[in-house]
């Protein structure tokens, strides 16, 4: 016990045999991610309860007033390109944990592309076609529908942010087979926001079909 | 060639001047901020209160106008929830999590620091409202429509919806950092169930505030852009309903008050074994029963809204729940009892504290269990007996326990005693104080006087209950200020605590007081529930080769595994920095912005907290993040 | 109810004492020996007991949960109350309207429909029943019923603002009869006489806000006030005395700060005659 307050520069110590980086449930940084996205899912969560609620508060027309049933056209094709986003993520993330920088960069490459591309169509096409027809201040729908929509939306941006962040530190050399955990918790987030678009999806233009 | 403490010194020290002061992400020095500062929104708070209390003293009395008497009682429950209750909590948690579990810093120092900055700079936000004379005037929880722009029109709610929201970023990340400390940082050898007590109050808390929260800040988010935007989320007129807001409201603000109790309770479960003298009784049961009101905290909120006419089916099922969320109280309960009959306890400060605690809990909790019983809830809901009630349960739950944990850790964060005397004068001032204040409001709820009211009529009975609780609370004040004082006295005139005044059995009592830096020399390997009972070798440093873990490579804390704590990686922890502070303070320009609906400035603000999130990730050295 | 609370504190305190005297004759050893009796304690007086205690309350509550909806199946007689910032309205089947006043039948059952004209209000008469919320969009009602003649004092329950303290409301309950005319009376016209009191009222923002059946005032913003002096209070918190009422006409926001009523514009002796007119609506 007298020894730790002596010199010790030839002791063995036990943390000599550990790793210094880690990445998946041995890095801190991974719970914590897997921490926010349970609140941030939770929040989604609320969202949409709070639709549903509305909804069968209102009685039984919905949407109510003049607004059309949504159609589905384009919402499917922006459920294709965001949900196959997450395929060339994945890639990306396998790449790097085979320590394949180029596979990396080029499956971020995709992912962003396509992120980029579903809210070009959300915010050039689907939302001013909506507006025209109804806004947020129109009634508790065009509320709900907006909002839900754009708390979605500004997911996807800070997912875009963090792809692209991820994309400049694969070019300064950051990453390799032990040290990828910013790329793993991208990846997670990105796969999160897309399963959240599934639910989104569902409610906001599934569910008045029903 | 250096001692492992030396070096350690070299490495966890943290500079003087402004950058430290500013950077610092030392869990220590972060703890005693949220206590001060919290204490500090305490003091506003119960002057707050004192001030309603002498408006009520007497029938049709003037002191105040029925505007400032709603602002008072508001922000009265919010400081008091928010700004102190909450804070001082995370603030022993913070203090003593690292400490007990044997761990360097919190998993993510800089988040941390973040949390304070923000709680700092949201509390700040809120009281700026009393500046502009507009501060939050519709309750701690803001019934819409009263809350709308129509019936508020003025800055009131949207310092109240935008202070909630700012606060909560603070909270959340508090939490996440709590539930992945508690997971990850423990020292080798802490298994599940040697996890203090406290530890899993904390971590309790933490859960809960992970899946509340969220119900808060959308409710608040709704009701920005409904203010401010012309949504119609809460507009009857428009599709919406006012009701919406209660369900969210109070599927946070339920869990709430246990997110208050929980980390309370775990302080008394913490200093119940030390002076009784014994270990715990029923270890297995209080952490089950401390789960388990987490979790079935989260099925009984409607118990808030027995008066709004909802279908019998659903509060029949929710008064069931709520009758149920007794039962791990009662476990916990009874399990203090049995250790102090079991043990032999010290008549100290803190064990008085506890004994206050324990008397004026139950209670409150009995009360509790009253409303669970639909008739009897809708007879005495809004009235003052739920007052009575939720000060017996906060007040009787959450800050007995909490002055019981400044006479029993004050030596630990200071180094120094407290008087006993002093302790024992307060004790006997707040205790009998807080009866006299709080026990005839449940006479005057059941007479008939509504809650929120800023006066009342002669002759109707009430007069000689209401002055009888204004002058409890008074002597409940000059308490608090024995107890103030006696903080500060032991600074400069108690005498040397010592590592381990009172015999303690968790890690904390096994470092110096104050505890370094880097709190124990060597992180130690642990085998026992009671580690420094059972290992007399802790006190001073375990060596290397009994299991402990110097670190002294570089500003490293072990990662261990989640179930048995076995360990698995050196972390690399980052240093000081200032980044969170200037992010807290590009957000606080934020949430000014909206509220006086400068979006460019807004906007502004919104691309500087960008770049501080990037300034602050920046990779510099060895960090966590790679 | 409260025996059960006052036995568990019972329990608790004795539990308190014994731990204090024992603590007191020994000395300050570490005692880590396990208790046999520790763990059944708690699973016993912790588990077992709360749960048969907690289950036989929750019966009985549901039990008396139950009572209370079956008698107000019974209610015959139904009557509007809508909550207003801060006063209530009082409609009546036969068209009779008043304020902050209900009068009914003793020992029948009542129904009043709450519903509210803008924020939250919560109707709470404490001596006759429970309280319930008047809620934008939604239709809420309640029961009432008085087995002994007399007045019953009610509050606003739920935080509506700045008179929230002063939402007062009186429940009268007399006999049938008695009941019987004063419904009839209350939903005649006043009687228009010509006065000068009325003409000012007629003329000035008096008639703006409010009705008066029969005459061209027909405000909506404020109480009625076809037979306000029949009413027992003013703004249900003074006597109505002709110097109540002229206090309050000639300066509302003294007795109820921040009410929607302005403070008057007309001189004293203008205010003097329609204190005389309100006083003739009986
Ligand atoms: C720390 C905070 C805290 C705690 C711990 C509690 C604990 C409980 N509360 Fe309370 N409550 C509040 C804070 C708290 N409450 C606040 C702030 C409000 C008002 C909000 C507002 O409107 O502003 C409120 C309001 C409130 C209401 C709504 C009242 C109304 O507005 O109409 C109800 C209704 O059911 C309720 C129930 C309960 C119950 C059943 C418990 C139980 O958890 C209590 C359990 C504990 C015990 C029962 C004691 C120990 C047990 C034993 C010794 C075992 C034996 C016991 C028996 C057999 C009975 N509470
Ligand atoms: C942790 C939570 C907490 C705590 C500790 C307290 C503490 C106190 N509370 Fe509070 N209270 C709430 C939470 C809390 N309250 C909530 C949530 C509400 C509901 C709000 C709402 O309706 O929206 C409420 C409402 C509430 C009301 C009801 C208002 C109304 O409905 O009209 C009253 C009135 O008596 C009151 C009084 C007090 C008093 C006297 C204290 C005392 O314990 C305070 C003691 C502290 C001090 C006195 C300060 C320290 C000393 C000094 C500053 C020195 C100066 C002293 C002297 C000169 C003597 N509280
Ligand atoms: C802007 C609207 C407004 C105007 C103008 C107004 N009143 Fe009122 N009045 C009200 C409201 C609202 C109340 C209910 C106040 C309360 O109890 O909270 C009220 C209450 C009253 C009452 C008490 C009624 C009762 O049932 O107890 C009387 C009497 C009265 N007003 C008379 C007058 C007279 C006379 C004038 C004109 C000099 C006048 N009012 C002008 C809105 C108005
Ligand atoms: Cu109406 Cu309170
Ligand atoms: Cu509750």
């Amino acid at each position: 016990m007298s020894d730790t307050t002596a010199t010790l520069e030839n002791l063995r110590f036990p943390e000599q045999e550990l790793p210094e980086h880690v990445a998946g449930t041995r890095a801190f940084g991974w719970w914590g991610m897997v921490w926010l996205i349970a609140t941030e899912a939770t929040l989604f969560a609320a969202l949409i309860a709070s639709y549903f609620y509305l909804r069968f508060q209102y009685g039984t027309v919905w949407p109510p007033g003049d607004i059309a049933i949504p159609t589905l056209q384009l919402p499917i094709v922006m459920s294709v390109i965001l949900l196959s986003s997450s395929i060339p993520v994945h890639f990306a993330e396998s790449a790097i944990k085979k320590g394949k920088v180029g596979g990396l960069k080029l499956g971020l490459a995709i992912g962003f592309i396509l992120g980029v591309a579903f809210l070009a169509i959300t915010f050039g096409i689907e939302w001013p076609e909506k507006l025209g027809e109804f806004t947020p201040r129109t009634n508790v729908y065009g509320s709900l529908f907006y909002t839900i929509l754009g708390f979605h939306a500004a997911h996807v941006i800070v997912g875009l942010a963090m792809n692209l962040w991820a994309q400049v530190r694969a070019w300064k050399g950051a990453f390799d087979r032990d040290r990828h955990l910013t790329i793993q918790n991208f990846t997670m987030y990105w796969h999160f926001v897309d399963v959240v678009w599934v639910f989104v999806f569902s409610t906001i233009y599934l569910s008045p079909h029903l | 060639m250096a001692t492992i403490a030396q070096r350690l010194d070299a490495i966890w020290g943290e500079k003087p001047g402004l950058l430290s002061f500013i950077g610092t992400v030392d869990h220590k020095r972060i703890g005693m901020r949220y206590f001060y500062t919290g204490m500090l929104f305490f003091v506003f708070g119960g002057i707050e209160a004192l001030i309603m209390r002498t408006q009520l003293a007497e029938a049709r009395l003037h002191l105040v106008d029925p505007e400032t008497y709603n602002q008072l009682f508001s922000m009265h429950g919010i400081t008091m929830m928010f700004l102190f209750a909450m804070p001082v909590l995370s603030g022993f948690g913070n203090y003593f999590v690292p400490l007990m579990i044997g761990a360097r810093d919190m998993a993510f120092p800089r988040l941390n620091a973040f949390g304070y900055w923000v709680f700092l700079a949201g509390g700040l936000f809120m009281y700026s409202a009393f500046l502009v004379g507009h501060a939050p005037d519709d309750g701690w929880f803001n019934y819409l429509p009263l809350g709308d722009s129509t019936f508020s029109p003025g800055l009131n709610i949207d310092y109240y919806a935008l202070g909630l929201i700012f606060l909560g970023i603070s909270t959340t990340g508090g939490a996440i950092n709590f539930i992945v400390t508690i997971f990850k940082g423990r020292a080798p050898g802490m298994t599940l169930n040697r996890i203090p007590i406290f530890v899993w109050g904390e971590l309790a808390m933490a859960f809960q505030i992970v899946f509340a929260l969220p119900m808060l800040t959308l409710a608040c988010v709704m009701l920005v852009l409904q203010r401010k935007f012309g949504f119609h989320f809460f507009d009857a007129a428009a599709g919406g309903d006012p009701l919406l807001w209660q369900h969210l409201f109070w599927i946070f603000g339920h869990p709430e008050v246990y997110i208050v109790v929980l980390p309370a309770f775990g302080i008394a479960s913490a200093i119940i074994p030390t002076h009784s003298r014994r270990p715990m009784i029923g270890y297995t049961f209080i952490v089950l029963a401390e789960l388990g009101t987490a979790l079935i905290g989260f099925g009984v909120w409607v118990h808030h809204m027995f008066a709004t006419g909802l279908p019998q089916m659903t509060m029949a099922f929710i008064s069931a729940a709520s009758f149920m969320v007794a039962i791990p109280s009662g476990v916990q309960v009874f399990a203090w009892l049995a250790t102090m009959v079991a043990g032999k306890i010290r008549l100290n400060t803190p064990m008085l504290y506890i004994i206050g605690f324990i008397t004026t809990f139950v209670i409150g909790g009995v009360t509790g269990v009253m409303f669970s019983s639909i008739p009897f809830d809708q007879q005495t809901h809004d009235s003052m007996f739920v007052v009575a009630h939720l000060h017996y349960v906060l007040f009787g739950g959450a800050v007995f326990p909490m002055l019981a944990a400044i006479h029993h850790w004050g030596p630990k964060m200071t180094g120094r005693m407290l008087s006993e005397r002093l302790g024992k004068i307060s004790f006997w001032l707040v205790f009998v104080g807080f009866n006299l204040n709080m026990f005839p409001l449940h006479i005057l709820g059941i007479l008939g006087q509504p809650r929120r009211t800023y006066t009342y009529e002669r002759g109707l009975g009430w007069d000689i209950h209401n002055l009888i609780s204004t002058v409890g609370a008074f002597m409940l004040g000059v308490g608090v200020l024995v107890v103030i004082w006696n903080w500060y006295r032991s600074k400069s005139r108690g005498a040397e605590a010592g590592p381990d005044p009172w015999g303690g059995e968790t890690l904390e009592w096994a470092t110096s007081s104050p505890p370094p830096h880097y709190n124990f020399v060597t992180v130690p390997t642990v085998r026992s529930k009671e580690p420094v009972w059972d290992q007399p070798d802790l006190r001073d440093g375990q060596a290397p080769e009994d299991g402990g873990y110097a670190l002294d490579s570089g500003h490293t804390t072990l990662s261990t595994s989640l179930l048995d704590a076995q360990p698995q990686a050196v972390v690399h922890m980052p240093h000081e920095t200032p980044w969170p502070f200037y992010l807290t303070v590009c957000l606080s320009v934020l949430f000014f912005g909206l509220l006086v609906d400068a979006y460019a400035v807004a906007a502004a603000a919104a691309i500087a907290s960008a770049a501080s999130i990037m300034g602050w990730f920046w990779p510099r050295g060895e960090t966590q993040e790679t | 109810m409260l025996w059960i609370s006052t036995g568990v504190f019972v329990v608790v305190v004795a539990m308190l004492v014994r731990a204090v005297l024992r603590g007191r004759r020994t000395n300050d050893d570490l005692d880590k020996r396990t208790i046999g009796w520790g763990e059944p304690f708690i699973a016993i007086a912790g588990v077992l007991v709360p749960v048969l205690i907690l289950g036989g309350v929750y019966l009985f509550s549901l039990g008396q949960m139950n009572a209370l909806s079956t008698v107000g199946a019974e209610a015959k007689m139904k009557i509007d109350v809508i909550g207003h910032d801060w006063w209530w309205e009082v409609r009546y089947p036969n068209g009779a309207i008043t304020a902050n006043e209900i009068h009914i039948p003793v020992g029948e059952v009542v129904r009043l429909n709450l519903t509210t004209a803008d924020v939250i209000h919560s109707f709470w008469v404490p001596e006759l029943q429970v309280k319930q919320d008047q809620i934008p969009g939604h239709d809420n009602s309640l029961w009432i019923s008085a087995d002994e003649p007399g007045r019953y004092r009610g509050q606003c329950a739920e935080f509506c603002g700045l008179q929230h303290a002063n939402m007062v409301v009186t429940v009268v309950a007399e006999d049938r009869d008695a009941y019987d005319t004063w419904v009839a009376a209350e939903a005649r016209p006043a009687s228009t006489v010509a006065s000068d009191g009325a003409d000012i009222f007629m003329s000035s923002s008096c008639a703006g806000c409010h009705a008066i059946r029969g005459t061209e005032a027909t405000g909506q913003l404020g109480p009625d006030l076809t037979h306000v002096a029949s009413r027992t209070t003013i703004a249900g918190v003074l006597d109505n005395t002709p110097t109540n009422l002229a206090r309050f006409v000639a300066d509302p926001q003294t007795v109820k700060p921040g009410v929607t009523m302005p403070p008057t514009e007309l001189s004293p002796e203008e205010v003097d005659a329609v204190v005389q007119y309100l006083e003739s609506l009986r």
